[in-house]
């Protein structure tokens, strides 16, 4: 993933960009009388993200995904139903068993009598949540492990690298469930664990790209002008690896969505009554026999939120590299 | 070569090493008093002092580190708390089901990862090829555990219920037992496992096959007229799977991830579902006895392909 071309001009703060003369259109002078527009890498991204018809539905879905959350109280005050109200009466069959989808309870009830409709309106909340505190989280610190191996190099370099390599021998869902089982299953936890465990590819990533971009002339101008070091990764590197670090990220929120559903179906996610999907289907693998709509329907929720965001990140990858061969979307 | 290996096996050994401290600190020094849960709600607190002192939970922490390391060094992973089972009995005992799920699943998962994407790049933008992205894409999102019940569903229930009970609703048949009915049990665990891995080694073989399939060798044997079929397989495909190879060795601790879920669906007593036994019943030996294990088998997985890509491609070795 060399994103960053000889040539193609490093997004840098305007001042750098003046300094270095590898300025971008928007700083140089117009040379003739018509004024040349300004595009940034960003605006051309988003220009060709945008006329991505396969990306642009799949935002649409992952919008709709984020209102089902925002609103989910709606679907209390649509339907009658709190989340946590356990029908009894009218939500199990005379057996006691789950109903299935009725006019009342829409999307059928759980084996507690739950209208299943309300908990996946509330479950969207937790798993978006966590998809993106968590891929947040992990972009955080990868960058800055990556920034500080790739640019300092030498000991630092090679301490980070072994971390690095321990990480990723670890046999992560194994050490989660085993760490979420120390400390209590929280949603603090869940977002901690995965985190801990998945910056490392970030890293590896980001120290890549900054290995080569500090060679590059707008680095030496910057140091000649005394900046300091962290300055100069924070200020000068940073924006230019800011685009492979995105396509990532984008990447990274289903897989994290997919992780915490199942630490919630190990039984490590939030403890319950918390409507969570993972949590959801875990509960009806004792009723998927006599209750399909209780696997099906918070199955579903979960396979078309993380369809949407690899449909969608697959869009954003080729947005800013448009040569790289799309995951999905051939 | 050897000095290639040499130092890739000092690398897993320092990498192990790191790992036995961070698994340590994690579980040792965890704010969960092992003792006290043993003795049981009614226990004197000298009733839990003489369990800790058995453990050896009273001693220094470095003690107990070093104590623990230099016997995981001799092969001894302890007893576990409930029953004074070795743990190494334990694992012995559990790695077979592991193994039978796991080695196939990933047999399955490359060749129909390598098939997939080479049929794909064979006809890029064909109606094949978006039908392969589709159902690659399809999987990709699947979470395993959604796909094991979903596979439980249609093919042990439906099934069973259409009156052609074919596969059963899950656990272990041993392969002494008869082959049949082993390769009967493991079936779903199989494509459970195999599926959502494919997708990635589809797009990844697609990918690459395309790249290579453009180079200028692949034009001159087929201007020397060779038939397609020995260009794409025997030029093509040998080059294109360097990258394959990587990526397998990535995924080998994924791997061991899918299984935990994989065999807790199907209810196979492997590893992973010793391991989310042991994680509930806080049992620490039998938990960090399998995290090391695995740990080790990544590992060693990682050298093999190394060592492996190190053959394919002699410029690996000079890194």
């Amino acid at each position: 993933m060399a994103n960053s071309m000889p040539g193609e001009s490093p997004r840098t703060e305007e001042t750098e960009s003046v300094l270095t003369g590898e300025g971008q259109p928007t700083t140089t002078e117009p040379v003739a009388e018509k004024r040349i527009e300004g595009r940034s890498p960003w605006l051309l991204a988003w220009q060709r993200l945008r006329r991505d018809k396969v990306a642009m539905i799949s935002l649409g879905v992952i919008v709709l995904v984020i209102l089902g959350a925002v609103f989910a109280p709606l679907a209390t005050t649509i339907t009658g139903h709190p989340v946590n109200e356990q029908y009894r009466q009218a939500g199990l069959s005379p057996d006691g068993l789950p109903i299935g989808p009725n006019s009342t309870f829409w999307l059928g009830t759980d084996d507690l009598g739950r209208d299943i409709f309300v908990r996946i309106a509330y479950g969207a909340r937790i798993s978006l949540l966590v998809g993106v505190v968590a891929t947040a989280l992990t972009v955080v610190i990868g960058v800055i492990v990556g920034l500080a191996a790739g640019f300092l190099g030498g000991i630092v370099d090679t301490i980070l690298a072994r971390l690095v390599d321990v990480i990723l021998s670890v046999p992560f869902l194994l050490v989660a469930v085993a760490l979420v089982s120390i400390t209590g299953p929280s949603l603090l936890v869940t977002i901690l664990v995965i985190g801990f465990f998945s910056w490392a590819s970030v890293a590896r990533i980001v120290r890549g790209q900054v290995l080569s971009l500090r060679e590059r002339e707008f680095v030496e101008a910057a140091r000649s002008l005394g900046a300091t070091n962290s300055r100069i990764m924070f200020v000068d590197i940073l924006p230019n690896v800011l685009a492979p670090v995105i396509v990532y990220a984008s990447l990274l929120i289903p897989v994290v969505i997919v992780v915490e559903a199942t630490l919630s179906f190990l039984g490590l996610g939030l403890p319950p009554p918390t409507a969570d999907w993972g949590g959801m289907i875990s509960e009806s693998q004792n009723y998927y026999t006599v209750a399909w709509w209780f696997v099906v329907f918070p199955g579903a929720a979960l396979l078309i939120t993380t369809l949407a965001f690899n449909l969608f990140g697959d869009g954003v990858r080729d947005a800013f590299d448009p040569r790289s061969d799309r995951m999905f979307a051939g | 070569m050897l000095r290639f290996l040499v130092r890739r096996l000092a690398l897993g050994v320092l990498v192990m090493w790191l790992i036995t401290v961070a698994v340590f600190a994690l579980f040792f020094i965890a704010p969960n008093n092992v003792a006290r849960t043993l003795a049981g709600r009614q226990a004197t607190p000298d009733v839990v002092a003489l369990i800790s002192h058995r453990l050896g939970l009273d001693q220094p922490v470095w003690k107990q580190y070093l104590d623990f390391v230099g016997k995981a060094v001799r092969g001894d992973l302890g007893f576990d708390y409930y029953h004074g089972v070795p743990v190494t009995d334990l694992i012995a005992g559990a790695l077979p089901i592991t193994l039978s799920v796991v080695i196939p699943g990933a047999i399955i998962w490359l060749v129909l990862g390598v098939f997939n994407g080479v049929v794909s790049a064979i006809r890029p933008r064909s109606f094949v090829d978006r039908g392969m992205t589709a159902f690659a894409l399809f999987f990709y999102s699947m979470p395993t555990f959604l796909l094991g019940l979903l596979l439980l569903y249609f093919l042990y229930f439906r099934l069973t219920l259409a009156g052609s009970a074919v596969f059963p609703a899950g656990g272990y048949a041993p392969f002494t037992g008869g082959l049949y009915d082993w390769f009967i049990h493991m079936v779903l665990p199989w494509f459970t496992l195999a599926l959502v891995s494919a997708a990635t080694y589809t797009r990844l073989t697609r990918a690459s096959m395309l790249d290579v399939l453009g180079e200028d060798y692949v034009r001159t044997a087929r201007s020397k007229g060779v038939g397609e079929r020995r260009v794409v397989l025997r030029h093509a495909l040998r080059a294109a799977l360097t990258p394959i190879v990587t990526q397998f060795g990535i995924d080998v601790g994924s791997l061991l991830g899918g299984v935990v879920v994989t065999e807790t669906v199907f209810s196979l007593p492997g590893l992973g579902k010793t391991a989310i036994d042991a994680i509930n019943q806080q049992d620490l030996p039998v938990i960090i006895g399998i995290v090391l294990f695995a740990s080790a088998a990544v590992v060693v997985a990682n050298i093999v392909v190394d060592a492996f890509y190190a053959v394919l491609d002699p410029r690996v070795r000079l890194h």
